[in-house]
């Protein structure tokens, strides 16, 4: 039991120092140049691709859990673990595995964001 | 200080400005983008504790926890609070799946008045289109790889 709970406890650690480690590193380049937040989503989305076409994210994941999966890079490893699976079966789910693997958080943020327009009105930003 | 040539004013200006320019707060900065960032991740890992506890397992589980997210993430941004925590935390709220949900719901809900399609529907995509654009593209590059590799 004990052990179990330490165990826990040292996965959210881990979950936090790497996916507050991504975000550092984010911050550290929007401190050293002068790119947007939507740039920087691409980017890193981008690395997410990257990182797990080369299979070094998938260990990433497996040590830290949400810390990894989380930040937006995590978005691009669920398309590039989608297509990389969808490759497996044949060439028709090599090209669609990707936006498939998305499809939940695609959908998720129409559907959620058309709801929040529905409801809530644009509000005067207060400084 | 008093340049007689028009770039020595302009280098005086620009010298001026940059005197006055408040600093860029790098440790503070980066402190809370690494702090926000993680609570986050750790609010994710929270989230599939839960859903593994209900049963779910494998890319359901994966698939659910983002869901939830992205909901908080949406309804946040929809409470005006989400751009609160962004003044503070920059890339901390930015980098996490939930600053992607408020890429999406933020232009949805202030363009709501030029109309639903032009305004709502279209500008939903400033900064997610670029996302979807170019995360399908290198997706299916990598499917064609890894299918013909």
């Amino acid at each position: 039991m004990q052990a179990e709970l330490l165990a826990i406890f040292l996965q959210y650690l881990k979950a936090f120092a790497v996916g507050g480690g991504i975000c550092l590193i984010a911050q550290i380049i929007i401190n050293f140049t002068d790119l947007t937040a939507g740039k920087i989503l691409v980017y890193f989305m981008l690395a997410g691709v990257v990182l797990t076409a080369l299979g070094l994210y998938q260990p990433l994941v497996e040590f830290a859990g949400a810390g990894a999966t989380v930040p937006i890079s995590g978005f691009g490893y669920l398309l590039a673990n989608g297509a990389m699976k969808g490759a497996e079966r044949g060439f028709f789910y090599a090209v669609t595995g990707s936006l498939t693997a998305a499809s939940a958080g695609v959908t998720a943020a129409v559907v959620f964001a058309f709801i929040m327009a529905l409801i809530f009105k644009s509000r005067t930003k207060r400084n | 200080m008093t340049g007689k040539t028009r770039e020595n004013y302009n280098e005086n200006y620009l010298n001026y400005v940059k005197t006055q320019d408040p600093p860029t707060k790098h440790l503070k900065n980066c402190a809370s983008a690494f702090g926000v960032g993680g609570l986050i991740c750790c609010i994710g890992q929270f989230i599939r504790y839960m859903l593994q506890y209900a049963g779910l397992t494998g890319d359901e589980l994966a698939g659910s926890t983002s869901v939830i997210l992205i909901f908080l993430g949406c309804l946040l941004t929809g409470f005006g609070v989400y751009d609160r925590i962004g003044r503070y935390a920059g890339a901390g709220s930015i980098v996490p799946i939930t600053g992607f949900a408020n890429s999406v719901t933020s232009p949805a809900i202030e363009f709501k008045t030029e109309g639903w399609i032009y305004g709502m529907a279209a500008k939903m995509f400033t900064v997610a289109g670029a996302i979807i654009v170019f995360g399908v593209f290198s997706g299916v590059i990598v499917g064609l790889i890894y299918f013909f590799i």
